[in-house]
């Protein structure tokens, strides 16, 4: 009687500790910053549903062990199966999990589905550092090849499309997005698995190379976000953090000029002849590795077109 | 079905007596070894189908270039059909008891099946010669690498034969090597359908 | 054939099938070393499992101390620490609890649980386990190389595991590959024998139907290892041909570190798809051994049949069976088609429904029950809670959009070790306490017992849970060191001590238990012939442990399910399996005349 008793107060003392946490851990989401309230909706709705089959498995347990522990003598009840009461279990059951699934498949209807007019724009990965591509005045992003990549083209797009000459590269440094405006971030990396997460937005992707994988959200707070690298891309991975800065559509307009387009890099490499333009590859393996901390300046641009 | 009456069975109810009949047998009316190897060759489908799944999904990217089948192959072919016949004829001739048919229709499978392996090094020779390399194109690749694999299945079915030839030699009694050439013909033509697909795929390919 | 009236067979024979050709050691060397006995090649299989997951466990302190305290060990730089969770990752899942499970357990309770001599083919048993051996070697090998073992976390995923940025990427990529591949064929040689032993060499009156639970799910997780693990080997040997040869199976074109790479056209999600094909099998095929032996644990300890036996067995089956169509939901934010998450998500969250009511069968097992709480007692309660746990964080991660923002937090390493890791673990314990007496015929030390299940289900509760509300802030897994963020607060960087501080602590008490392990060898006490009074075959040899053999003259005649407990009437709380319904009544003079045919259990 008294171990069932130590046992019964260790089951309960798991569903007061686990729900306890629960509610008071300082742990928890970071504050929203974009359109994906929903998914936040869903894991709460989740976290209800499957608590109370938590609490009430583990309690029933309790009651059990505390209930009918070993005495000499005594013969447990011999009832090899309830069918009724397996059928009800199997019900309620699914009715929980269509009840957790249900809101999921709609929110990622509206994840996957792109809203129309949602502006395009590109982020490239490449160990271990984030580049970023902007469409110019035309609106729309050039063409690119992983095989045109080089000294003087980093992004490798095809020097021959014309949509391509005014897009805005940004490498090394921020970006910017302008608030309340869906953006629809096409992925694309160079080398290996990167993933593009900014916590705050909830959305993210793994990029492929060879292919441009895709999300979109819509920013709906202002301010300055990290992003970090969700997917093991080699021993810097821990090091891959760039910046998001989400601000008014003015202040994105003013900054949005200042930026460079691919034409412009493109001549001012031409003059100085590739002398001092350093390649993305600056950052070997070793130097992001050895020194940990030394390498986590993420606002150091490693690809200089502008000395 | 038998497998669905039997698990549906309330097993606390059927006390007493072997629940049912009385059987000697496992779940298959079968001896284990027979039902070892379907199990295996179960697997070794899987094996070869996911492979297979691989070609067809990397065949669909524009960079694939179709290697050229060397005439060798047809030769190939038929030695590993010849193979499996003698193969069949040996399991015949065990199930009759005619010795001496049975020895020699296995020794000549085993040497079509060395043939085969021979000339299957020979394409590969062939092909290195002409510049087919593993790395210039996923074609070449999974050529020598199903190639490759084909073949070590049928290096291992070698094994399992010649210890089968050595202990007929050395005096087994006539139940047991009936069975051992029996399923080694079943591994023998299992291996030849493979090819054929294979062969198939490159072809067609 | 469910309304069998109850006959009273007087005398059935024997199954003794002359067709098992016992193989008979020789020496001392094809005794202990060489042998063929299962029995043997269990403890074999089951001492190498556990002195590597041993190596293992000292990986996860290393990583700890560096998720602890960054910035503290000037020895574990970013490419020792990715090594150490690739390491730890692959040897604990393959090379500790599938070997365990399936080689270890699979091998030693088959054969007694079915009732058979040994296994099907003694040779090819043997055959696998020094293939595993050798699969281990070479493991072990990639430590010692130049670049040291591969670094590319325990999936592998191309195009990094075989390029110059992951450490290991020269030769350790090449031996964890080459280990891999022979841990296959191995395992092929031995679940061969598992399957086809359970299929043919049960003994008269050994239906499918009265079979242990544990027989089911080892059955059951080997046909799934079967045909699963061929995908991992396809995996594996394509990505040996891109690092050696230079194919381009996975690789696309690629650009590293300003170089141009000969690379082109290939696609990395190919080999996802190929390594969850088998990944996801892999999770059930560690957890359907744990599913039956806690079945049993729980049947034998709490003095009362498993609750809805046939149910439990059709749930291990469509388990199984669904666990093969859910594969990429480890691939929601992979960059494949985004509307495959549709039916992944689906199949996903379907197959919670029959893996809940095993959860709700084993604590309705408890109702009504003559609960004992001893030591695999103890350890069957603490799995169902880590894996009530574990099962429903699964939830939130099989749920496509859920997982958006999840995966690659701490969320899913919490997650995955408390359903998979803690979880099974926690059986293995209770199996090892349950299974002891019967392999060496002496108890393990009570005590120890208990002071290792406190620390353990305790301390691994306090490490594991914490860590999701990490991953729910958007800590990501596999980072070196967290840096600077500005959503992470500093006390995160405190709970992180503090669950290095627990790991700690429950890794050692880890040695309690094997010091318990080889001390109760000799000094344990005596355990006789079924101490735990079970009803199943593996207790009823006539030897403890089981000689050669298994059992005496004449293999055992089942007449009865492995869970006849308290049956009415009956004069002890258990009827052995091999015990006749005359026999019981012959003992007790009183019992009703259909004794054991209960033909109508209330509902």
């Amino acid at each position: 009687m008294k171990k069932g008793f130590g046992v019964a107060l260790l089951l309960i003392l798991v569903v007061v500790g686990t729900v306890g946490f629960h509610v008071f851990s300082p742990w928890w989401w970071t504050e929203l910053a974009s359109n994906w309230g929903y998914i936040d909706d869903t894991i709460i709705l989740t976290f209800w549903v499957t608590g109370v089959v938590f609490v009430a498995v583990v309690g029933f347990m309790a009651y059990c062990v505390l209930r009918f522990p070993y005495q000499e003598g005594r013969r447990s009840e011999y009832n090899p199966e309830n069918k009724k009461l397996e059928w009800w279990l199997i019900g309620l059951t699914s009715f929980g999990v269509v009840l957790m699934l249900t809101p999921g498949l709609f929110v990622w209807n509206d994840f996957v589905s792109v809203p129309k007019g949602a502006a395009e724009i590109e982020v490239m990965g490449q160990q271990w550092q984030w580049s970023y591509r902007l469409p110019g005045k035309d609106g729309v992003l050039g063409t690119t090849d992983v095989r045109q990549v080089n000294d003087t083209n980093p992004f490798g797009i095809n020097p021959k499309d014309p949509k391509g000459q005014d897009d805005v590269l940004i490498a090394g440094d921020d970006l910017h997005l302008p608030l309340d405006k869906p953006v629809k971030v096409l992925l694309r990396s160079l080398d290996v698995l990167h993933d593009f997460y900014v916590p705050q937005f909830r959305a993210k992707m793994d990029m492929v190379p060879g292919a441009v994988t895709y999300f979109w959200f819509t920013p709906t707070r202002t301010g300055t976000f990290d992003v970090l690298c969700f997917e093991l891309c080699g021993v810097g991975h821990y090091a891959m953090r760039s910046k998001v800065v989400v601000e008014k559509e003015d202040k994105f307009q003013a900054w949005l000029k200042k930026q460079q387009t691919f034409a412009q890099s493109l001549r001012e490499a031409e003059n100085q002849s590739g002398g001092e333009s350093k390649v993305a590859s600056a950052l070997g393996p070793e130097n992001a590795a050895g020194g940990g901390s030394g390498s986590r300046d993420h606002g150091a641009p490693t690809v200089r077109v502008n000395p | 079905m038998n497998f669905f009456r039997e698990i549906t069975q309330k097993p606390w109810l059927t006390t007493d007596g072997p629940g049912g009949e009385i059987r000697d047998h496992g779940a298959f009316a079968l001896p284990k070894a027979t039902v070892g190897v379907r199990v295996f060759l179960v697997v070794v489908t899987v094996l070869f189908s996911l492979f297979a799944v691989a070609y067809s999904d990397r065949m669909a990217v524009a960079d694939w270039r179709a290697m050229p089948e060397p005439w060798l192959l047809w030769p190939n072919t038929l030695m590993l059909i010849l193979g499996s016949v003698a193969l069949h004829g040996a399991s015949l001739s065990a199930r009759r008891g005619r010795m001496d048919d049975l020895r020699s229709r296995l020794c000549l499978a085993g040497a079509f099946s060395i043939a085969f392996l021979v000339g299957q090094a020979l394409v590969w020779r062939e092909l290195f010669a002409l510049g087919y390399y593993a790395a210039d194109n996923p074609a070449n690749a999974f050529f020598y690498l199903l190639t490759a694999l084909h073949g070590l299945h049928l290096l291992g079915g070698l094994g399992v034969l010649a210890w089968t030839v050595t202990r007929i030699y050395g005096g087994l009694e006539p139940e047991k090597f009936k069975r051992s050439v029996d399923l080694c013909a079943v591994y023998w033509h299992f291996l030849l359908v493979v090819w054929l697909i294979l062969f198939g795929l490159l072809l067609f390919t | 054939m469910a309304d069998i009236v109850p006959t009273a067979v007087d005398d059935i024979p024997s199954a003794e099938v002359a067709e098992v050709d016992l193989y008979h050691a020789r020496s001392w060397w094809t005794k202990y070393v060489f042998s063929q006995d299962a029995k043997v090649i269990a403890v074999q299989y089951s001492c190498t499992a556990i002195a590597i997951g041993l190596v293992a466990l000292v990986l996860s302190w290393l990583m700890r101390l560096q998720l602890g305290f960054p910035e503290s060990f000037s020895f574990i730089d970013a490419s020792d620490y990715y090594q150490f969770i690739t390491m730890h990752g692959m040897i604990m899942v393959i090379y500790l609890l599938t070997a365990l499970f399936l080689g270890g357990f699979g091998n030693y309770l088959i054969p007694l649980m079915v009732g058979a001599r040994d296994m099907v083919f003694p040779y090819v048993n043997m055959l696998s386990f020094w293939v595993y051996l050798l699969a281990v070697a070479v493991l072990v090998a990639s430590f010692f190389v130049p670049g040291g073992p591969t670094g590319a976390g325990w999936t592998l995923y191309p195009p990094q595991a075989i390029l110059s940025g992951t450490p290991g990427s020269e030769y350790g990529i090449i031996l964890m590959l080459v280990s891999l591949a022979l841990f296959i064929i191995g395992f092929t040689m031995g679940g061969l024998n598992y399957v086809v032993t359970v299929l043919q060499a049960r003994t008269r009156g050994m239906t499918l139907m009265r079979l242990p639970l544990t027989v089911w799910g080892i059955f059951v997780a080997t046909i799934l290892a079967l045909l699963a693990f061929p995908a991992l080997f396809v995996g594996c040997v394509m990505m040996i041909f891109d690092r050696v040869l230079g194919s381009s199976f996975f690789m696309p074109a690629i650009v590293e570190m300003g170089q141009q790479l000969s690379y082109g056209g290939g696609s990395p999600l190919l080999f996802q798809h190929l390594f969850w094909f088998f990944g996801h099998p892999e999770v059930y095929i560690v957890a359907l051994p744990a599913f039956g032996i806690v079945s049993d644990l729980l049947s034998v300890h709490a003095r009362r049949h498993i609750f809805g036996y046939r149910m439990m067995v059709w749930a291990i089956v469509i388990i199984g069976a669904l666990s093969f169509v859910v594969w990429a939901h480890h691939m929601y934010v992979s960059g494949m088609n985004p509307w495959f998450g549709f039916f992944f998500a689906t199949t996903t969250l379907i197959i919670a429904v029959p893996t809940a009511l095993k959860v709700y069968n084993w604590a309705l097992t408890l109702w009504r029950a003559n609960i004992q709480f001893t030591l695999p007692m103890l350890f069957a309660l603490g799995f169902i809670v880590t894996f009530v746990n574990g099962g429903i964080t699964g939830l939130f991660l099989g749920n496509v959009v859920v997982d958006v923002p999840l995966s690659d937090t701490m969320f899913v390493v919490a997650h995955f070790h408390m359903v998979m890791g803690v979880a099974p673990i926690l059986v293995i314990f209770g199996a090892i306490y349950h299974w002891y007496p019967l392999m060496t015929g002496r108890m393990l030390d009570e005590k120890m017992g208990q002071f290792h299940f406190w620390v353990t289900f305790v301390g691994a509760y306090t490490i594991f849970l914490p860590l999701h509300y990490l991953g729910l802030l958007g800590v990501p897994r596999r980072y070196f060191e967290m840096g600077e963020t500005s959503f992470i607060p500093a006390s995160a960087q405190d709970l992180n001590a503090f669950v290095t501080v627990v790991a700690l602590i429950v890794g050692f008490a880890q040695i309690v238990f094997l010091f318990n392990l080889f001390r109760s060898l000799r000094h344990g006490k005596v355990a006789g012939r079924n101490p735990w009074k079970a009803a199943s075959l593996e207790w009823q040899t006539d030897d403890v442990p089981p000689g050669h053999g298994n059992f005496g003259e004449h293999l055992p005649v089942v007449y009865r399910w492995a869970y006849d407990y308290s049956v009415p009437g009956a004069p002890d709380d258990f009827i052995p399996q091999n015990v006749p319904s005359n026999a019981v009544a012959e003992n007790h003079a009183e019992a009703p005349s259909a004794a054991d045919g209960i033909e109508a259990p209330r509902t």
